[in-house]
């Protein structure tokens, strides 16, 4: 069985960036547009890259400032200083 | 089992008999007519007859069905608390052994709601 | 970059602030302080295991929430401002916000005492912490909804006395039973119930598809406090999840305890977000996506996922899943089918979904709509169109345990209801599933307390003895104006004239049939 980790972002322009990051950094990941939320899951684990997202953002970017745009998450969450990681294992 | 916590749990059931002023409760299905959506909770005098529930209560709570008119509820088929039953129409609901909270369900061969779909 | 280099990094801040704060008593016994930490049976050896993985200190937390806040709020006042109201898709809309905010809101409420109480009780700083944010989470939430739904309450009916409502009318009993046996449950019984079975398994499925749904439907001011609700929900479900692992990795004997909790809790749930199944597939005009989907998403796949992570502590999958699977394909039919018959006794209006509503339900359910369900609404219509609408008459009977009417029908047999019944203590009682009477045989004396609405009724306590009365008085629902049926209510009557239409009984009729 497919075990798919997840998570939905409002849809604004900080979340824009955001699905970028995490496209780029989860290449086999799928992204689903839904009436006002971004939804992205993946097999297993997902990875957003506070580097990635700096760059895509061209400032200082903290990891926790993804608290304000997150809808929903599914997967145990692992998170530090440079990077938030989903994933069942 | 019983409820694990800080103190001796023991309560009073809510809906004990004597909660209802010489009323008892009763709950009535007719199987297969799903247009009322669960059974019928009712209020009724333990020592009204049998037959005055049917014409009484019954009839007219499911008066707005049109396989009503057609049933014929003293005729049916009777379960009382699931059990078979066979009412005695001029006894009481007492008598009848229909105790408080009891559940009456009531199939009408023929009659098996509308649309095929038991409504 | 000096200073740059002075500062924490997130896990040391984390542990700087949260368990360094605290500290071991010493001039008062721990079991004194935190007395309420063992009766449930559940064993913890060494607290320090708990990992809060966002790592959240209260400095952050401050500052993210008031960005949320003021984020949330700019969009209530433009909202407001605009009118927003008449840009919705159409009023019968409004009447799933009613049931929100009698049904939903309240819960915010009473999950910010329940979070609050258990912030206090247990012995691990991490725990705490976790919970005490959770607290004024739920309570921003709460208010929050009272601010997005004020707007709504000046322009239409049934808005205006949610908290009275919600201790009162029969249908709110549901979810007003359902966390009132989680808060009076033990600290870990509750947050197995709260975030891990309700949060992190099921509100998925009201927070995210149907907010969507708002947002699809012109309300701009609900999708944003549900989204902003949700974000904090976030890390609720994470801490729910954390709970769980935390409880079954402390000890064996832990691992039956919250596999009975977990199957009684997703059940509990399962009932409660029946009214959500209508909300989804009825009460939002433009449709976003079937509540059947939406449990295949959010319960199938994502709580299909989640079960296969929890094998490795012996967790299987909740006792009952396959019956709440099954029911995908019924429930939010033979939810608004009981609404729609007692909507004389509601705060909200029910109505006939409209022909396109119905093929869009005979293409989401293609084995069940069209054969079960589509033949009520059609007699019903014609019902109603010869001046006949449908109201049941007779008060129906309810569960012991989840309290909602005994309407859902048997797996697999979608014309035969489901009711079980057994005697206790020589008293008689009654239940909508196998499952319910299940929980009532483990604690039978909490049922046993259980205020019934319908049985108050018939006791005398409601203020009258007919059902207009007891609504009128007792629920402060104003008859003739916040209930019954849609189709020419004043909320009705009301958008024709902000659409700059007039109401007339037999145009509409085949309007709504058209539509």
């Amino acid at each position: 069985m497919s075990q798919l980790v997840f998570i939905a972002f409002q849809d604004n322009d900080d979340s824009r960036y955001l699905a970028e990051a995490v496209m780029e950094d989860n290449p086999d990941a799928e992204l689903q547009h839904q009436p006002a939320m971004i939804r992205i899951q993946a097999e297993k684990r997902l990875v957003i890259n506070r580097e990635t997202m700096e760059e895509k953002l061209g400032r200082d970017w903290d990891v926790q400032e993804m608290l304000i745009n997150v809808i929903s998450i599914g997967g145990n969450v692992d998170e530090d200083d440079d990077h938030f990681i989903l994933e069942w294992k | 089992m019983s409820v694990n916590a800080l103190y001796d749990y023991k309560f009073e059931p809510k809906d004990k008999v004597e909660n209802f002023h010489g009323m008892q409760l009763l709950y009535v299905l007719w199987p297969n007519h799903l247009m009322f959506c669960s059974p019928f909770a009712l209020l009724v005098q333990p020592d009204m007859t049998f037959r005055a529930l049917v014409d009484e209560v019954l009839k007219p709570a499911t008066a707005s069905h049109p396989e009503a008119a057609k049933a014929d509820f003293l005729g049916g088929e009777w379960l009382l608390n699931d059990e078979p039953f066979t009412p005695a129409p001029d006894a009481s609901l007492k008598d009848n052994g229909i105790d408080h909270k009891s559940m009456l369900t009531v199939t009408t061969p023929g009659l098996d709601g509308l649309a095929g779909a038991g409504f | 970059m000096v200073s740059k280099n002075k500062k924490l990094n997130l896990k040391d801040k984390y542990q700087y602030l949260t368990r360094d704060m605290a500290w071991e008593p010493t001039y008062q016994k721990k079991k004194d302080i935190f007395p309420d930490e063992d009766f449930e049976g559940i064993k913890i050896t060494d607290w320090s295991q708990w990992e809060d993985p966002f790592r959240l200190t209260m400095d952050a937390y401050w500052k993210y929430q008031a960005e949320k806040e003021k984020k949330l709020y700019a969009i209530f006042d433009a909202f407001a401002q605009n009118n927003g109201h008449q840009n919705i898709s159409d009023a019968r809309y409004v009447n799933a916000l009613k049931l929100f905010l009698t049904g939903v809101s309240p819960l915010e409420h009473a999950a910010f005492q329940g979070y609050s109480k258990v912030g206090r009780q247990f012995s691990g700083a991490g725990a705490r912490v976790a919970c005490q944010m959770q607290a004024i989470d739920e309570l921003r939430h709460s208010q929050t909804q009272q601010h997005a739904m004020s707007h709504y309450n000046k322009h239409f009916n049934g808005l205006h006395d949610a908290a009275h409502m919600h201790d009162r009318v029969w249908f709110l009993s549901v979810p007003k039973s359902f966390f009132d046996d989680a808060r009076t449950a033990g600290p870990f019984e509750f947050l197995t119930a709260i975030s891990f079975s309700f949060e992190y398994v099921l509100t998925n499925l009201l927070f995210v598809p149907f907010m969507s749904g708002a947002a699809y439907n012109g309300d701009m001011a609900t999708v944003t406090f549900g989204f902003s609700a949700q974000s904090d929900e976030a890390r609720h479900m994470t801490l729910g999840l954390e709970v769980i692992k935390f409880i079954l990795e402390q000890h064996e004997d832990n691992v039956p305890i919250v596999q009975r909790w977990i199957d009684k809790w997703f059940w509990r749930g399962f009932r409660l977000l029946s009214l959500v199944s209508m909300m989804m597939d009825y009460m939002l005009p433009n449709k976003v996506m079937s509540w059947s989907e939406a449990w295949e998403v959010y319960y199938e796949q994502n709580g299909g996922a989640l079960f296969k992570d929890l094998e490795r502590y012996g967790i299987r999958p909740p006792k009952y899943q396959d019956v709440a699977n099954d029911a995908k394909h019924h429930l939010s039919h033979q939810l608004w089918s009981t609404f729609y018959q007692y909507s004389q006794a509601t705060n909200f209006h029910t109505w006939i979904p409209g022909k396109e509503e119905m093929d869009w339900m005979s293409e989401k359910y293609p084995d069940t709509f069209d054969k079960y369900y589509r033949p009520r609404y059609e007699y019903w219509a014609k019902e109603h169109a010869e001046g006949r609408r449908f109201y049941n008459n007779t008060l129906p009977q309810l569960c012991q345990v989840c309290q909602v009417p005994t309407l859902f029908t048997e797996m697999g047999e979608p014309t035969r209801l489901s009711h079980r019944q057994m005697k206790y203590e020589g008293e008689r009682y009654h239940f909508c599933s196998e499952a319910c009477c299940d929980i009532f045989k483990h604690e039978p004396e909490k049922y046993i307390q259980a205020w019934l609405p319908v049985h108050q009724i018939y006791q005398g306590n409601c203020e009258g003895g007919d059902v207009e009365t007891v609504v009128q008085k007792y629920y402060h629902i104003e008859v003739g104006v916040d209930n019954f049926e849609y189709i020419g209510s004043p909320d009705h009557k009301h958008w024709l004239s902000i659409k700059g239409k007039s109401f007339d009984s037999k145009a509409e009729k085949s309007e709504q049939d058209a539509a």
